[in-house]
């Protein structure tokens, strides 16, 4: 890449001073590249399961319901939720709204606030019908 | 690019009305994974149970199918536009870019095409006797 070194680099977390704005953008990506990865491969390999046949489909099942799988679960649903109110928050960005350092700094906030409750309600409404 | 006309000199270089492209691909798919998505976390919600029958019986409607591909289109769509963008952004030698770039296109095709595949198998087989 043709840069001279003295200009700063696209998101530089070691020297900027962190605040809710610059928390939610770098957890856009964050989360972005988390169910890029590993949301995406387990989508497919849930689908892929179901395709083989039972025997498949139990072992992901058994997967998915040990600790660790609860936990990868329980991560990628916040993951989404944060991404969905962050992405929707870009929405009105890229409108050229929600520019105001109040406003801007509230609303930052309120994406991870309304992540931790979707997940939350999707989590008890997923307990109170399956289990 | 030639020295000739006007187009001819930024045609490639991300001008040239290409620009936006990316970007509004990027918005796009990002609505489509919004609707989609949100449905499939309703579904599983709505659904009686998450075990192998359940979920083979539901996915073979076609009403389901055909959304749940779209789905798969959708977010690996998505995820290829916004895993480039990531990896411009850190990679920074030339041929490791490159390489990143082929492997995120092999991962993204390869990644849609078995979800792909594995819904239509689903609906046009159905439960598969163990």
């Amino acid at each position: 890449m043709a840069r001279t070194n003295s200009r700063p680099l696209s998101p530089h977390l070691t020297i900027w001073k962190w605040g809710p704005a610059m928390a939610v953008s770098i957890m856009h990506r964050v989360t972005g590249n988390g169910l890029a990865t590993a949301g995406a491969l387990g989508l497919v390999w849930w689908l892929m399961a179901a395709a083989a046949g039972p025997e498949a489909y139990a072992t992901f099942v058994a997967c998915a319901t040990s600790p660790i799988g609860y936990l990868v679960m329980a991560g990628l649903s916040w993951f989404f939720f944060q991404h969905l109110c962050s992405g929707l928050r870009h929405f009105v960005l890229d409108m050229g709204a929600g520019y105001e350092l109040k406003n801007n700094r509230l609303w930052s906030v309120l994406t991870f606030v309304f992540s931790t409750i979707l997940t939350i309600a999707f989590w008890a409404a997923i307990c109170t019908g399956k289990f | 690019m030639g020295n000739g006309t006007g187009i001819g000199r930024v045609r490639g270089l991300g001008s040239a009305r290409h620009g936006a492209h990316h970007w509004l691909a990027q918005r796009y798919t990002a609505v489509g994974n919004l609707l989609l998505v949100s449905w499939l976390l309703f579904s599983l919600i709505a659904l009686p149970g998450l075990d192998y029958e359940s979920v083979v019986h539901w996915i073979a409607n076609p009403l389901v199918a055909v959304p749940l591909m779209l789905m798969i289109v959708s977010i690996f769509w998505h995820l290829r536009m916004g895993m480039q963008v990531m990896l411009e952004d850190y990679v920074h030698d030339k041929g490791l870019a490159f390489l990143s770039m082929l492997l995120l296109n092999f991962y993204a095709f390869g990644g849609a095409a078995a979800g792909v595949f594995a819904i239509a198998k689903i609906a046009f087989i159905g439960i598969v006797k163990a």
